[in-house]
């Protein structure tokens, strides 16, 4: 037993903002002369409400320093986009958050787009970084509605890089960007020392000309429109957990690594109804619910049996304790149509390769606003939020 | 997937779903208590709480190994990571969990060296890969778990390496289901008990939950019909007047538990007279801690640990939650000062923990509850 | 303490006693089964795995029995709303 004893000091901080909150809401109840909330039934509905509250308050950092959760596209993610880069940059263009910005030039209508790639290991069962940085930046592009054109490609080389690799990713970089119709039409090169980048970081930028007048956006999600999904979720992340070698665990999954450009223009020629259209990345394709529910604050209620996720990407994911829902795509794209477009829109895609497997998985409702139901295969409901970081293996 | 997918057919699930309401007595209520972290994570995971009648509420117990681990013994790990030439290896579970300075995912980002293993045996393959590094393995979990570190303790005797150590907070789970049961302020009428701590110390040892205090106990399996089943089996109990202990789970969960891996334990770990749990206070030889024989291997002897206690905060209405006195949302810190981002207490800390679960999962049972007895 | 899952055994690693290569749902990673010394699982034979290590044996007679009880109440829920839809009261 030990003699000295200490409080956290987060936690009396952490209690202090709360105590200081309730004040306010106590002022607040006294003031509009509310009757103080009684036991039993009222608090509860109290209490998420002010959870509620607190979720749709101002984004703020709390953290001093970054960390891995920053970067795995979920809650942390968010906050961070919203409280520091949104908060200095704001302007109308950058608002919507969307994958690519919607500019108008001259007469033209522009989408510009731009993604970093630090995915390790760098080579993995169905491509490289050199695939995943043209087909990931070619699909913020084709989901944004436009027509992928040009990409530019920097790239920051570690001392002692194999200039063989370099070769091998360029020239999965050549042969991707021929398959998606796009050119490399400028570039970088940057080396840093050994033990920096990981062997090769690539940056890139992309633009796309849009054709059409539609005005896509997650926040034009509806009551009754559809949700749909290209083909079978996870196959990307699970490779990329797996081909790091630490979990031993052997499995036949590949990368879906693809370009998504000629699926979105058959989506967009069969039917007017798209309203939305996204690349499931990090985060998955709970993350992507998440966004439809928040940006146009409607609910979305999917179906866990309707939802296509392949044998082995379901055995690893079991194995590791992680949630197929929340494990990044590179070639699959999430669509909100309107329903009475589900059928051709569903047609429209399976007619291509890539869209073979595609499903209707749920659809918009007008309650509860904001959140994401799945309905599970046993026929219980829950809530599918939005991740704090990584999906973190668990044993417990 | 085999032994998985026959056990989650929404089918026979309504079937027992009727059969469980049958069995209630009209205007009886009904608590039962779900010990293990696992089935809570099930339960809303499939949205089960849908299939029980309002009568019926099912209260989280102590079983997340991971969120009854003090402040005090966090820092303590977070230490040990940061001394010179140290690998800490952890589960995934752990990385999240805040002591008074933060978690072993704020440490990484200051640049300790922390890595994630899904086993044991991976620290092993990390600590013979790193012969000029020291590697520890934060060894945590109830008897399911306790095995599989006895045996890579074994093997590292084995194999004679000297970099390898565990910093050892296995906790048993008989002394926490016992102080549930000795509260004053307790009202529960039976127990699912843990399916995998029980495939390892046998079902004999809740004996006395029936002897003793009167409680049926039914050993439940993971799977949704699994627990329903269990539930079933409990009301049926509790119909007939009966108070004794069943194996649901027997597909997997031998009557006399694992001896090779209680042989394990034995020889590679022995009980400290007491621990502290977050939330529950001090329980006596609640806690496993590596014996004599393999010190080489107590990362608590080959390295000075702080030892310092954080008491738990006092706003903290864990015990209470753990015990199932409170509901979450009854406590009263839950969701603003204490979320799943910034965790209080032991039952916000893990994806298990009571708090957290209803937090993530069950936002709206009220709802959907209040709908129901409007249409 | 819970997260075990059911995996098939397929083969025995040469030269490792202690280890078994296992399949679940099409994956396949190599686990210990130290722990079942006392009665080791053979190929086809079917393992509760838990962090790298066989914990039990599924017992396929016991699993086929739990089934059977589910069959028996879906049988018995299916008879009983058969018979509600038939009966009148008037």
């Amino acid at each position: 037993m030990t003699a000295d004893q200490q409080s956290a000091g987060w936690v009396q901080e952490a209690l202090r903002i709360h105590e200081q909150a309730q004040a306010e809401e106590s002022a607040t109840h006294e003031r509009r002369g509310s009757p103080q909330p009684a036991a039993g039934t009222v608090r509860e509905d109290l209490v998420l409400e002010r959870i509620d509250r607190a979720r749709r308050s101002r984004p703020r950092v709390k953290e001093e320093r970054i960390t891995m959760s920053h970067g795995a596209g979920g809650k942390a993610t968010q906050t961070l986009i919203e409280a520091i880069f949104l908060n200095e940059f704001r302007n109308p263009l950058l608002e919507p958050l969307e994958d690519a910005a919607r500019l108008r030039i001259g007469g033209a209508r522009i989408a510009l787009t731009t993604d970093s790639y630090v995915v390790s290991p760098l080579f993995f069962p169905g491509g490289d970084i050199g695939d995943l940085a043209v087909n990931g930046t070619v699909n913020d592009l084709a989901t944004s509605g436009a027509v992928p054109r040009f990409l530019s490609a920097g790239f920051i080389l570690e001392e002692g890089f194999p200039v063989e690799a370099l070769n091998r990713i360029v020239a999965s970089m050549r042969a991707a960007a021929g398959a998606a119709g796009v050119q490399v039409v400028t570039g970088d090169t940057k080396v840093v020392e050994r033990g920096k980048a990981d062997g090769c970081y690539i940056n890139t930028a992309g633009v796309g000309v849009i054709e059409h007048d539609l005005d896509l956006g997650v926040a034009k999600a509806r009551p009754g429109d559809a949700v749909i999904v290209s083909g079978p979720i996870g196959d990307h992340g699970v490779t990329i957990m797996l081909a790091r070698g630490e979990l031993d665990i052997e499995a036949d999954v590949t990368s879906d690594t693809a370009p998504l450009g000629g699926l979105v223009a058959g989506l967009l020629a069969a039917t007017p109804g798209v309203r939305a259209l996204r690349d499931a990345t990090r985060g998955g394709v709970a993350t992507i619910l998440n966004e439809i529910a928040k940006a146009a604050n409607v609910g979305v209620l999917v179906s866990e049996n309707d939802i296509p996720v392949r044998d082995e990407v379901r055995g690893a994911a079991e194995l590791l304790g992680i949630d197929p829902m929340y494990v990044a795509c590179e070639g699959r794209l999430v669509a909100v149509v309107d329903g009475a477009a589900a059928g051709d829109a569903l047609a429209a895609l399976r007619a291509q390769p890539l869209g073979e497997q595609a499903a209707v998985i749920g659809q918009i409702t007008a309650d509860p606003p904001g959140i994401v139901q799945l309905k599970t295969a046993f026929g219980g409901t829950r809530i599918v939020d939005l991740l704090v970081g990584d999906p973190l293996p668990r044993i417990c | 997937m085999r032994f998985v997918d026959e056990f989650r057919d929404a089918d026979k699930a309504h079937a027992l779903s009727a059969k469980i309401t049958a069995l209630c007595e009209p205007g009886r209520q009904y608590k039962l208590m779900e010990v293990c972290g696992g089935h809570t994570h099930t339960i809303y995971k499939h949205g089960l709480e849908d299939y029980l009648p309002e009568q019926i509420t099912l209260v989280h117990g102590p079983g997340c190994p991971v969120c009854v681990i003090p402040m005090g013994r966090v820092d303590d790990a977070m230490a040990l990571a940061a001394e010179p030439d140290v690998i800490m290896t952890s589960f995934g579970d752990m990385m999240r969990v805040p002591g008074s300075k933060g978690s072993f995912f704020d440490a990484k980002a200051h640049g300790t060296d922390i890595r994630m293993v899904y086993s044991p045996l991976d620290s092993l393959k990390i600590a013979r890969k790193n012969p000029d590094k020291r590697v520890v393995f934060m060894a945590i979990g109830f008897e399911t778990t306790a095995p599989s570190t006895a045996m890579t303790v074994l093997r590292a005797a084995a194999e004679g390496l000297t970099n390898f150590s565990i910093f050892c907070n296995h906790v048993t789970i008989i002394p926490a289901i016992k102080a549930i049961l000795d509260s004053p302020d307790l009202r529960l009428d039976g127990f699912l008990g843990p399916g995998h701590v029980s495939t390892v110390i046998g079902c004999r040892p809740y004996e006395f939950i029936a002897r003793d205090y009167g409680k049926p106990v039914v050993v439940a399996g993971f799977e949704p019909l699994d627990i329903l089943q269990s539930i079933y089996m409990l009301m049926l109990q509790l119909a007939e007047g009966r108070s004794e202990i069943e194996n649901q789970y027997s597909r997997v969960v031998p009557w006399d538990g694992n001896l090779v891996a209680l042989k394990a334990i034995g020889q590679t770990m022995e009980l400290r007279p007491y621990f502290e749990w977050r939330g529950l206070g001090f329980i006596s030889h609640s806690a496993l801690k590596v014996a004599e024989p393999y010190a080489q291997f107590d990362a608590e002897r080959l390295f000075s640990v702080p030892g310092v206690r954080v008491a738990d905060p006092k706003a903290c209405q864990c015990g209470e939650v753990l015990k199932g006195v409170l509901k979450p949302w009854e406590c009263k810190v839950f969701g603003t000062a204490c979320t799943p981002e910034t965790p209080i207490g032991t039952c916000m800390v893990s994806p298990e923990g009571a708090c957290a679960a209803y937090y993530n999962y069950g936002r709206l049972t009220r709802q959907r509850v209040k709908e129901a007895s409007r249409s | 303490m819970c997260l075990g899952i059911p995996g098939e055994v397929i083969e025995f690693l040469p030269d490792q006693p202690d280890l078994a290569r296992v399949n679940v749902s099409g994956v396949r990673r190599v686990i210990n089964i130290g722990l079942l010394s006392d009665d080791p699982p053979q190929p086809g034979e079917w393992v509760l795995i838990h962090v790298g290590f066989a914990l039990s044996k599924i017992d396929e007679n016991e699993a086929a029995a739990a089934l059977e009880f589910l069959e028996g109440i879906g049988q018995a829920y299916d008879d009983e709303l058969a018979a509600l839809a038939e009966s009148r009261i008037e």
